[in-house]
């Protein structure tokens, strides 16, 4: 079977902000309808490392992307939902000049009602301000996507239907995604690769091969229970 | 006998109350609406020179607020503070310098603006320069009203943030430039600001909210220019009573 084209080709990335260093010397590739997920503990970088690979940050090293048609998700505290005009969330997809018929669509695709259109940005649930921020993202049909920690504020149940979402859409689209979470559940269910990430890159590759307790203590600082799930 | 004067002031005010209000929706959203009155405080030392030397006082106020918003902007980059907090550092000199010179009975106008006094010119030149705030205005206000959603979304979606608060910077001086002779340079802050505040009481989006914006602002422009022409008190101190009428009637019907 062929190998699917790199679209996202990273060498040498260092990335320095305020005299820290965050980012040290990392090198990786991600493929063609690849999930990679991005672990590690918190100030490890992983944000960092999302808003570099968008050019939000300064940084030295390559960064090289074959596709353009890139959306991305930032983590829920870097949203201002609150003290906002009253903003419509039809207007808000209209931002991204797009047709009803494509909101529509993709608001059916999440599952949410088309009556969340007239409802303003800052009165959503953070369940559906979660599914509607996806829909946002995918609205205009991007071929990668790049989520940062989609489920973090959402409970158990609503994590799943999360998750599920995006792994139909990566199904049915195509689509390449780099994902931030603590979930590692998410990373035996959906991930091709795992990128474990503290300031430096400490494994890559597939999760069953590098996943072991013996990482995660590595990574975490701590021992690490978890389960491992079997394919069916 | 139609009065040449009092038709060209309606003109003007209708204008400039009509930008200024849709500009001060977006202002009122980036938590901006009160820089308008450091600004206009920064206009004073131009008023008082258009006063001393006889020119257009919109023509005084321009190159100063001019030079504050760049200086604000300069300071923004290099310091990161807070748009609110660097414009309070810069507009106090302002204030003080004018007083140094400004003749004493030119202090009221100054003040509280004059627009009873206003040529067919003065008025053509403000019309189009509130028409190239509004549209100026409008083509940014999506992309600005992102930026406040989420910096990152809007640089993702390519917007480039420098150069549209650079933009946004300039047409608010514009309007303040402009608002300063409707109201003087004491109370351009209310010109922008409470036109916006009751148009958030009553809308239910942003289309209505921004137009709500542009409606009241004129509309409390006209009726404080026709109470002038009725009673004699200056149109600026009723254009924001007439404002602030608005709003204190938007409280009761707030959704």
């Amino acid at each position: 079977m062929r190998m699917p084209k790199k679209i996202l080709k990273v060498k040498n990335l260092n990335v320095k902000l305020n005299g820290e260093e965050i980012i040290k010397d990392l090198t990786f590739d991600v493929r063609e309808r690849e999930v990679l997920v991005i672990l590690g503990p918190n100030g490890a970088g992983k944000t960092t490392l999302l808003r570099t690979l968008l050019s939000l940050l300064p940084y030295t090293g390559e960064i090289s992307w074959k596709k353009r048609d890139i959306s991305y998700l930032p983590p829920q505290e870097l949203f201002q939902r609150k003290d906002l005009p009253p903003l419509s969330i039809e207007e808000f997809f209209k931002f991204k000049k797009v047709s009803s018929a494509q909101i529509l669509k993709i608001l059916k695709a999440v599952g949410l009602n088309s009556s969340i259109l007239k409802k303003r940005f800052g009165t959503l649930s953070t369940g559906q301000f979660q599914r509607m921020i996806i829909a946002w993202a995918l609205v205009d049909e991007p071929s990668v996507l790049l989520f940062d920690e989609p489920t973090s504020g959402i409970d158990i149940g609503g994590q799943e239907t999360i998750y599920s979402l995006l792994h139909k859409f990566w199904e049915e689209r195509n689509l390449t995604i780099l994902l931030v979470t603590h979930d590692l559940n998410v990373v035996w269910e959906h991930a091709n690769n795992a990128l474990c990430l503290n300031k430096k890159k400490l494994c890559y590759g597939k999760p069953k091969d590098i996943l072991t307790p013996k990482a995660l203590e590595k990574i975490y600082g701590t021992g690490i229970k978890f389960y491992k799930h079997v394919h069916r | 006998m139609i009065d040449i004067q009092f038709i060209l002031a309606l003109i003007m005010g209708a204008f400039i109350g009509g930008a200024a209000g849709y500009i001060g929706t977006l202002m009122l959203s980036k938590k901006m609406a009160l820089v308008a009155g450091p600004l206009g405080h920064l206009t004073l030392p131009g008023i008082a020179l258009a006063f001393i030397y006889g020119f257009d006082v919109s023509l005084g106020a321009f190159p100063f607020v001019i030079l504050g918003i760049i200086l604000i902007w300069l300071f923004e980059i290099r310091t990161k503070l807070p748009m609110e907090a660097l414009t309070a550092v810069v507009f106090a000199s302002g204030v003080a310098i004018t007083f140094l010179f400004l003749p004493e009975e030119k202090t009221v106008p100054a003040l509280i603006g004059d627009i009873s006094q206003v040529s067919l010119i003065a008025t053509i030149i403000s019309v189009v320069l509130a028409l190239i705030v509004f549209f100026t205005t409008k083509r940014i206000f999506s992309k600005m009203i992102l930026t406040s959603v989420s910096k990152d979304l809007a640089k993702v979606q390519g917007i480039d943030i420098k150069k549209y608060n650079l933009i946004y910077l300039t047409c608010i001086a514009l309007i303040v430039a402009l608002g300063v002779r409707v109201v003087g340079g004491l109370m351009t802050a209310a010109l922008v600001a409470i036109p916006a505040c009751t148009s958030r009481n009553l809308s239910k989006n942003l289309l209505q909210y921004s137009y709500g914006g542009m409606i009241l602002g004129s509309l409390s422009c006209i009726l404080g220019i026709v109470g002038f022409k009725l009673t004699g008190i200056p149109a600026g101190l009723l254009i924001i009573m007439t404002s602030a009428l608005f709003f204190l009637i938007s409280l009761i019907f707030k959704r």
